[in-house]
């Protein structure tokens, strides 16, 4: 690691203003940022600590129904506290990683990253969750910019996520074997007004929507409403793990899974 | 350079530690606690797994500085001050849970993470807690039995030794 | 029921409590006043000339002590290769040099440039990434086809071609193997690719390099399987200082698995270094770095033939590899495709003919050489699953085909130059069916039916050759040392004993069943022994662990160094007792004249030996310590027979292991417990080998697994609780203690099970595959499903 200081602000303001000097970079739980820093592939010159922030942390459930989570919050405390309010997040969070990655690494560090193969990204865009920053609020469509990429500026710190909580949702996993992120996976939302569904790990360009799975599993909440669609493999992602073709396949298969199991 | 104080296996302690100082290394070459292993750069092997107020965390994927008036426990801090082991170190003696014994301190913090947490978890659910948790010499057998068995439960049934 | 601590009982390790407290004393955990560290430069190109490299300005950056180049390193000594092969036209293997830093060329990513060594690692990191190195990128040589194809390019420029040998074996039954497979009635071929393996011992390289100018002594301390090799390696060969002024110290190592064999470069470089400097000079890899500087394992392409008769009797097997050595030959390399292989190839069988082709090829990848099993499950792997092939296509039961065709007459002398002193590979496949319940797979297939899941059975046996020996054979085939090993029972005044043993611990609890050996033999408590290993000034000599030896070779050279204490102490006991020295028995600690009721303790004899007031000095000398070298008659051969039941996922492809049963045959036992752990790492290897492990290089060279996020290490769900038995024994024959070794028969035995299962559970499903190549992930296994 190249050298830097550490900051611990308290409170969204002070981290922010800490957030505005030269080469400072916010540190949620390090998960991806302390190995990264290891490799010397990012050089700041400040981190700035969010997990000192109790204004960023916890999970509770507005008055609109929707489902907040601080942008600090480990996926740990996620995983446990909300599954009374939404199972299905409250699942995926409890697969992030491993229980010691769960209790440091955080639901913002996780969006901020945006990687093709995490999990978070597919439960905000297939809720339609919107992100909230120290600025402003970002709906989930317009928050996602390719893999690793984000509508975030710089600076700007995610300091909360609100979820609108579907009727029925499951997020499915097909796990990546070497590093366990998802080499596919598939987060199916329903709501009253239609369902959507988000893959994760497949794409060249990170999240996306399934747009046509949505259109017939709105129709019709089956796992078979999904047999005549076909997914291409045009922009699949390919390595080692996984052909394009078998990622299409996945997409299918891990959908058609999270369907069967949010219809209980 | 700036000092970091913590309280380490019930010890206040202060050393000095960088920014970029990993809370393994402030206790391996701060504290010369070298109990704690590093066996990965990608924070997925869990040989360096201790306990931060309570919870497990791969302190090779933690600054010290963020320990700053912590609770750490480490594998030093297990067995109790007369050197008895306790029931998770001696269930790993028992049933041979280690060979090498490189991995070792991480699977006992983390075992002793996952029984505090589910008392007496199935056998599925104890491999699947050590998923951050590689050991090479083992074949996972005797940690999985160990573990089951330190949870008071009766192993007797399991294949072999 | 064996005696508590004695030969059989399952002792618990007495180095438990150290591991499991935190105490253990890791080569990482050895820091020196004053010590320096380095870093290394690395290549990040798989082949590149070097036309300069400017150090000014890195050495100008702050803590910096000094920089290495290849310059500092001219004129002394590259790391040596230990085995040399004869081709089959009779000449020497082509051998490249192998520099402690690079000269002139960089060869595979992770060859090292130049080496900082500063005040902090993170200062020695700083200023390596300040060198400049003008370097020109040439071709990287990968694939092992294009490597050996007219015209390509040269790993090394001075060698004739990236062809290292041509063996073949036996090479005058190469005819006679030709004309029976042309003529035979059935003949089954199968291409294969054994996959890549990174040993990953959980505990990186270590090297602590230290020098005293005062006595001119220097010391190394190294995560080493075998500190007296790399003593005579790096003494010898690279650095030219005498044996008494070297000591090689390998303290508690984590796992070594082959890779911890060799004598690495950096070594080599720490200890050069600490003179150099006149400091302690400390390395410590990273994962990354061990990924691209720890001799990878396996690799090898092989097409496979046996031709059977209409009954199903085998008659020939032909078969042809390509071994990848990488850029250099690491230690042992050679050694592996060739006697560690070739000479396996008959398996369990009674094949009358066998022919064997080796191509050892060089490639800009990190050096390949021994991991767990080396050589044999290479052999194993090819045989069993052409055995199974064959089954499935003239319709016979796997299991039916093996035990027609098993040897059952010992000694055999095996087409391949071996002879098995004993086994019973029907009383292994016998308790294999009943402890994997082979009887009751029909009602689990209908269950996993059920379930939507494929299940299928795999079934294979293995044959292992251990202790590789003797010294004179392993001369003549190419061996550059003695494969010996060597004890000293050192007996203190009131009893209790020290055993300096030349093998090495690294997970195997030598400091645990040693010592059962050594007090069932003198009838003492083990408490009373303590072994002592790995510090080449406390032991006589050793060869270290590897090849599942220690108990076979230097177990019996410290058995036989307990002899002699014996002996000696008889004749104390005579003397203190005036009674004849062929009428004294020892028995539980007790000296006794036959047929008299007197009787002297183990401790009055001992405490005789020094302090001998009343002591036959005129006939023998005070004290009690004896050393002991064996080397041992023969190889000794475990087997045994393993089955795997599978589910495959018809949707996904995923494999899962739903159980796994191993038979072996290990001869006698000294500690069961032990043993059954050393069978379950190697099952979790080689169920790690078949379903999850590779290697995989890009065609620039670039190693595209070189950290966990790629490269798929099995975890606890990854498998399931083992079924192990070594009820059946054969004892060995050769050796006093009987016993056959059991380190690597999980590696070697069970990545065909798993593949024989998965091909088993795909066939059932009507499913037209009869092969996959390792590892069978899930999306090669889906793409073989809808191929
Ligand atoms: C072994 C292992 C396994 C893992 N497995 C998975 C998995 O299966 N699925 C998965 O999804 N992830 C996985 N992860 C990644 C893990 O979820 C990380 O926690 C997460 O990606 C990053 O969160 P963090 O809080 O640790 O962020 P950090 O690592 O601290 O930061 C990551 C990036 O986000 C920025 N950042 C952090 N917090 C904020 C914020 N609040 N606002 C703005 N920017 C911020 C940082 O500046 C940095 O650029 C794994 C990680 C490890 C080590
Ligand atoms: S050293 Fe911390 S996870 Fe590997
Ligand atoms: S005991 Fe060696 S890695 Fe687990």
């Amino acid at each position: 690691m190249y050298s830097f200081d550490i900051e611990r602000p308290t409170t969204i303001a002070d981290a922010v203003a800490a957030l505005g000097s030269d080469e400072a970079q916010a540190l949620g739980g390090g998960q991806t940022l302390i190995p990264t820093l290891k490799q010397r592939l990012a050089a700041p010159a400040k981190l700035v600590s969010l997990s000192g922030i109790a204004e960023m942390q916890g999970v509770c459930v507005a008055d609109d129904g929707a489902l907040c989570i601080g942008g600090a919050t480990p996926h740990a405390v996620v995983a446990r506290e909300a599954a009374a309010a939404y199972p299905a997040l409250a699942a995926l969070a409890g697969q992030i990683g491993d229980p010691a990655v769960r209790n440091r690494g955080t639901i913002g560090g996780s969006l901020a990253n945006n990687d093709p193969a995490a999990c978070y990204p597919a439960a905000v865009l297939a809720s339609g969750a919107t992100i909230v920053t120290n600025a402003r609020s970002i709906a989930a469509d317009d928050y996602f910019d390719g893999m690793f990429g984000t509508a975030l500026e710089e600076g700007e710190i995610i300091v909360e996520v609100r979820f609108p909580v579907p009727e029925a949702a499951s997020y499915q996993k097909f796990l990546q074997p070497a590093s366990r992120f998802a080499l596919t996976g598939a987060f199916v939302a329903k709501f009253a007004d239609g369902v959507r569904v988000a893959i994760t790990g497949a794409g060249e360009e990170g999240v996306f929507r399934w747009s046509e799975a949505e259109t017939a599993l709105s129709h019709e909440f089956r796992p078979d409403a999904l047999m005549d669609l076909s997914v291409s493999a045009d922009g699949m992602i390919e390595d080692l793990h996984g052909s394009k073709a078998y990622r299409a396949h996945l997409v299918k298969v891990m959908t058609a899974r999270a369907v069967a199991a949010a219809a209980g | 350079m700036p000092k970091v104080s913590m309280t380490v296996n019930g010890k206040a302690v202060s050393a000095e530690a960088e920014g970029r100082t990993l809370l393994s290394s402030y206790l391996r070459e701060g504290l010369g606690l070298t109990g704690t292993h590093v066996g990965c750069d990608t924070s997925q092997c869990g040989a360096c797994v201790v306990h931060v107020d309570g919870k497990a965390v791969k302190s090779c994927t933690m600054f010290a500085a963020e320990a700053e008036g912590a609770e750490v426990t480490t594998i030093e801090g297990m067995a109790a001050p007369d050197g008895t082991l306790n029931a998770i170190q001696q269930a790993f003696q028992d049933h041979h849970g280690l060979q090498c014994g490189f991995c070792t301190p991480g699977m006992v913090m983390s075992a002793a993470a996952l029984l505090e947490e589910n008392p007496t978890p199935t056998e599925a659910e104890v491999r699947h807690y050590l998923e951050g948790n590689i050991c090479r010499c083992t074949g996972y057998h005797n940690i999985v039995k160990a573990i089951l068995a330190a949870s008071g439960q009766d192993v007797s049934g399991i294949a072999a030794e | 029921m064996p005696k508590d601590g004695g030969i059989g009982a399952s002792t618990k390790r007495r180095e438990d409590v150290r591991f499991l407290t935190g105490q253990g004393n890791y080569t990482d955990d050895i820091n020196i006043a004053g010590q320096a560290y380095v870093h290394f430069l690395r290549s990040d190109m798989a082949h590149g000339r070097i036309n300069a490299i400017d150090t000014a300005a890195a050495a100008a950056m702050p803590g910096v002590v000094r920089i290495f180049t290849g310059a500092d390193f001219e004129g002394i000594g590259g790391l040596p290769c230990g085995w040399q092969v004869t081709d089959r036209f009779g000449e020497p293997m082509q051998e490249p040099a192998h520099p402690v830093l690079a000269q002139g060329k960089v060869r595979h990513v992770g060859d090292p440039i130049a080496a900082v060594v500063a005040e902090t690692p993170e200062q020695a990191r700083d200023a390596a990434e300040a060198i400049v190195v003008d370097i020109t990128e040439l071709p990287a040589v990968v694939d092992m086809r294009a490597a050996l194809a007219e015209g390509a390019t040269k790993v090394h420029d001075d060698l004739k071609s990236n062809l290292c040998y041509d063996w073949g074996f036996v090479e005058d039954n190469r005819e006679a193997v030709d004309a029976a497979i042309k003529g035979a009635h059935h003949v089954t071929t199968l291409e294969l690719v054994n996959n890549r393996l990174v040993a990953n011992p959980m505990e990186p390289r270590v090297a602590v390099g230290d020098y005293n100018r005062a006595t001119d002594e220097h010391t190394l301390y190294t995560t080493s399987q075998n500190p007296h090799v790399i003593r005579l390696l790096m003494g010898a060969f690279v650095l030219g200082i005498p044996e008494h002024k070297l000591r090689v110290v390998a303290p508690d190592v984590g796992g070594g698995f082959g890779s911890k064999i060799f004598h690495y470069a950096e070594e080599a470089f720490c200890t050069f270094a600490a003179k150099a400097c006149n400091r302690p000079v400390k390395w410590t890899a990273s994962r990354s770095e061990a990924f691209i500087t720890d001799a990878h394992g396996r690799d090898h392409v092989t097409k496979i033939e046996l031709a059977l008769d209409e009954e199903g009797n085998f008659l020939a097997l032909r078969t042809e590899t390509l071994a990848n050595m990488g850029a250099y030959l690491s230690t042992f390399a050679p050694s592996v495709p060739t006697w560690l292989h070739g000479t396996l190839m008959a398996g369990n069988y009674k094949t009358p003919l066998i022919y064997v082709n080796v191509k050892a090829v060089f490639t800009n990848t990190v050096p390949v050489d021994a991991y767990r099993g080396a050589g044999r499950p290479e052999a194993t792997y090819q045989l069993e699953r052409v055995i199974d092939k064959a089954a499935r296509e003239l319709g016979m039961d796997p299991i039916a085909l093996r035990r027609k065709n098993f040897v059952t007459e010992f000694p055999y002398a095996t087409p391949v130059a071996v002879e098995y002193d004993t086994g019973d590979y029907v009383a292994t496949m016998d308790k294999l069916e009943e402890i994997a319940d082979i009887a009751g797979f029909a009602d689990r297939w209908e269950k996993s039916q059920d379930d939507g899941k494929l299940r299928g059975l795999g079934v294979n046996c293995y044959i292992e050759a251990c202790g590789i020996a003797p010294s004179n054979l392993v001369g003549q085939l190419g061996a550059r040392a003695g494969l010996y090993d060597a004890a000293t029972v050192r007996v203190n005044a009131t009893g209790s004993i020290s055993v300096m043993v030349g093998a090495h611990s690294h997970g195997q609890g030598h400091e645990t069943s040693f010592p059962q050996v050594v007090a069932e033999m003198i009838g003492i408590d083990p408490s009373q022994v303590e072994i002592v290993h790995g510090d080449s000034s406390k032991i006589p000599f050793g060869m270290g662990t590897y090849g599942s030896r220690s108990i076979a070779v230097c177990g019996s050279a410290m058995v036989r160094a307990t002899e002699k204490i014996i002996n000696k102490a008889k004749k104390i006991a005579a003397h203190l007792m005036e009674a004849s020295e062929a009428d004294i028995e020892l028995k539980d600690g007790q000296f006794t004249v036959a047929g008299t009721d007197k009787s002297v303790a183990w401790g009055d004899v001992t405490l005789a030996a020094y302090v001998p007031h009343n002591y036959p000095l005129e006939e023998i000398e005070p004290g009690l310590e004896e050393t002991a070298f064996y080397d041992p008659a023969n190889f000794t051969y475990p087997a045994g027979a393993y089955a795997c039941e599978v589910e495959v996922d018809p949707e996904t492809g995923k494999v899962t292991i739903c159980s796994f049963a191993a038979a072996d045959d290990f001869g006698n036992i000294i500690n069961p417990m032990i043993v059954d752990g050393q069978v379950h790492g190697g099952i979790g290897q080689g169920i790690g080998q078949a379903l999850l492990e590779n290697a995989v290089y890009d065609e620039n060279g670039q190693l595209l697994s070189g950290s966990y996020m790629d490269y798929a290490m099995p975890r606890a769900d990854d498998v399931p609780f083992y079924v192990v038995d070594h009820s059946c024994q054969t004892p060995c024959t050769h050796n006093p203690l009987g016993v056959k070794g059991c380190g690597e028969a999980g590696a070697i035995g069970s990545p065909p099970a798993v593949v024989n299962a998965v091909i088993d559970a795909l066939q059932r499903a009507g499913k037209d595959v009869s092969h996959i190549d390792m590892p069978l992930t899930p999306a090669r296994v889906w793409a073989a499903m809808n191929g």
